[in-house]
């Protein structure tokens, strides 16, 4: 494997997000600051214990997990969106790189900024509840897998993408409608037994409760089932990218 | 000895149904200067899209320097260097970024593409705009970014699509210079282009391909034996109001001072000198009517497109 190459393209990615650090780092900050003032202070005060966990408490989880998940996917998609549309892609489809590191490069990036930002929000989370972690390896492993999960996600949508609205249609309509269904404000345990087995249809369930149940310690889904889940989509979906990118899916006439 | 380019009976059809290439065959020495020519729309691109791996051939093989694309596809591509015909590179990124990131993408360190990237820059002016984003460089400048990263890994066949196109006389030839001196150091070379007299000068062999088929491949000095005419423009002090008839010469008036003769292969132009001076008309100068390569060009892709259409 091309050790330099994967590091020059997960260099190249990092250059990229932090010299547009306000459009990258800055938004989700601001945004998730706004959901625990006004969820978790305002309304949640109102709500009162959610799953036997104050409200605030059980929400950030869900929150840190929504801004990783959008960050890795949306990395990924416009950075290799936008080297498709100026074409810079062909610097590496003519250089000996191989669609593997071409794809965790890629990745990499992704994951490094969706973790920064996860990162960044719970220290912010930090200010408005007293955090604690149930399990550690918990926490790391799933934010890890699911960041990854949703970075080739987003490379997939941006081989496929032909222009810029193909960029926004899948956050748009499947990853957010999918991420607020996914239990980061409610345990489905208080939806009705039907719609409690249409949620656990949404994968970002299992990803969310997982995640909560590193920080709490409850969870509405058996944990290992959760695991399997992600490690299955990873596996899926990498060898759908592999098997695109030597085709030359969206990139290769 | 193994080919710089070996291409056998190359074809491809794009899913709209064009068949751009129609099993062409192609073979490039080491260390020629190589012209692929052809009008918009022959095949050049597509050619040169399945060398570099941007395209996918429908049939046919290609080898470079005995690597073949289907079975040992890495090795090619560690050969070849391209330098595409439209800018490719990511325009908010530095020049030296562009260059290093190139040379990572072949697993040269950033210590020796800092090493590797210094001459090269200089070579080609660009070590002062280092530091600039790629958008703020000139045209000029941005083709010789482009060359900078193709050679940044130091390939032993370079392709260059239309390299100089958009450029000023004064950069174009020092380009010229640059790529007769790296071909003199070994590096074969492709180059398409436009500027038909490019071609002439600098390269040694050539193929001319039209309507994804190779109508001519020869060396240069055979292909510019062909010509069988030539048509020079002369200027002079005044043409009088019947011109003179010349043996040998077909001659017509283009305005009250300026001549075009034909010359066939072999005739001489003291015959037309010596004419004219009898008449009292004074030559004060001459030069070809069109580039000589450019007179064959548009001969063979027009009797090629004439062919095809009876």
């Amino acid at each position: 494997m091309n050790l330099v190459a994967f590091q020059t393209i997960v260099t190249k990615e990092i250059i990229r997000w932090t010299r547009i650090w306000t459009q990258t780092l800055l938004p989700p900050a601001i945004t998730m600051t706004l959901y625990f003032v006004i969820f978790g202070n305002l309304i949640g005060s109102r709500v009162g214990e959610m799953g036997g966990f104050g409200y605030m408490e059980y929400i950030v989880p869900g929150l840190i997990m929504m801004s990783v998940i959008t960050n890795s996917y949306g990395n990924v998609v416009s950075s290799f969106f936008s080297a498709k549309y100026q074409r810079s892609v062909e610097e590496m489809m003519v250089s000996p790189v191989s669609n593997w590191v071409i794809l965790f490069g890629f990745v990499g990036g992704g994951v490094l900024r969706g973790l920064l930002t996860g990162l960044i929000v719970t220290i912010i989370a930090s200010f408005f509840v007293e955090l604690k972690i149930y399990n550690a390896f918990v926490v790391v492993s799933v934010v890890f897998l699911t960041s990854v999960l949703f970075a080739i996600g987003g490379f997939l949508n941006a081989l496929f993408a032909r222009k810029f609205d193909d960029v926004a249609i899948v956050p748009t309509f499947i990853l957010t409608p999918l991420t607020y269904l996914g239990g980061v404000f409610y345990s489905i345990s208080l939806l009705p037994e039907f719609w409690q087995g249409v949620s656990k249809a949404n994968p970002i369930i299992y990803m969310v409760n997982a995640f909560r149940y590193g920080f709490l310690g409850a969870s509405d889904i058996d944990i290992t089932v959760a695991f399997v889940l992600i490690l299955a989509f990873i596996a899926a979906l990498t060898s759908l990218s592999i098997y695109l990118l030597n085709r030359g899916t969206g990139l290769r006439a | 000895m193994t080919k710089a380019l070996s291409i056998s009976n190359l074809s491809k059809t794009y899913k709209n149904g064009v068949q751009a290439l129609k099993g062409i065959d192609l073979e490039v020495e080491q260390g020629d200067f190589f012209a692929l020519l052809g009008p918009n729309g022959a095949g050049k691109s597509t050619t040169i899209g399945i060398i570099s791996s941007l395209v996918n051939k429908s049939g046919g093989k290609v080898e470079v320097f005995g690597h073949d694309i289907d079975s040992d596809l890495t090795n090619a591509k560690k050969m070849l260097g391209l330098v595409p015909q439209e800018f490719n590179f990511n325009i908010f990124e530095g020049v030296e970024q562009i260059i290093w990131q190139q040379a990572g993408y072949y697993g040269i360190g950033r210590k020796e593409a800092k090493k590797r990237a210094q001459p090269l820059l200089e070579q080609l002016g660009l070590w002062d705009k280092r530091k600039s984003p790629a958008r703020e460089l000139s045209g000029g400048m941005k083709r010789r970014l482009m060359i900078a990263r193709g050679l940044i890994h130091d390939p032993k066949l370079l392709i260059l699509d239309e390299p100089t196109a958009g450029v000023d006389i004064e950069i174009r030839r020092s380009m010229w210079e640059f790529m007769q001196d790296l071909n003199e150091k070994g590096t074969t070379i492709v180059l398409t282009t436009h500027y038909l007299e490019e071609a002439e000068s600098l390269c040694r062999n050539i193929a001319i391909i039209n309507h994804g088929e190779i109508v001519e491949n020869t060396n240069m000095k055979s292909l510019l034996a062909k010509l069988d005419m030539e048509t020079f423009v002369l200027d002079t002090t005044g043409l009088p109001e019947q011109l003179p008839q010349i043996q040998g010469y077909e001659v017509r008036r283009r305005d009250d001072t300026t001549l075009e003769v034909d010359v066939h292969k072999g005739a001489g132009v003291n015959g037309v000198f010596a004419a004219l001076s009898q008449h009292n008309i004074t030559v004060l100068s001459m030069r070809n009517k069109a580039n000589r390569l450019e007179e064959l060009f548009v001969r063979l892709t027009e009797n090629k497109a004439g062919g095809q259409a009876s």
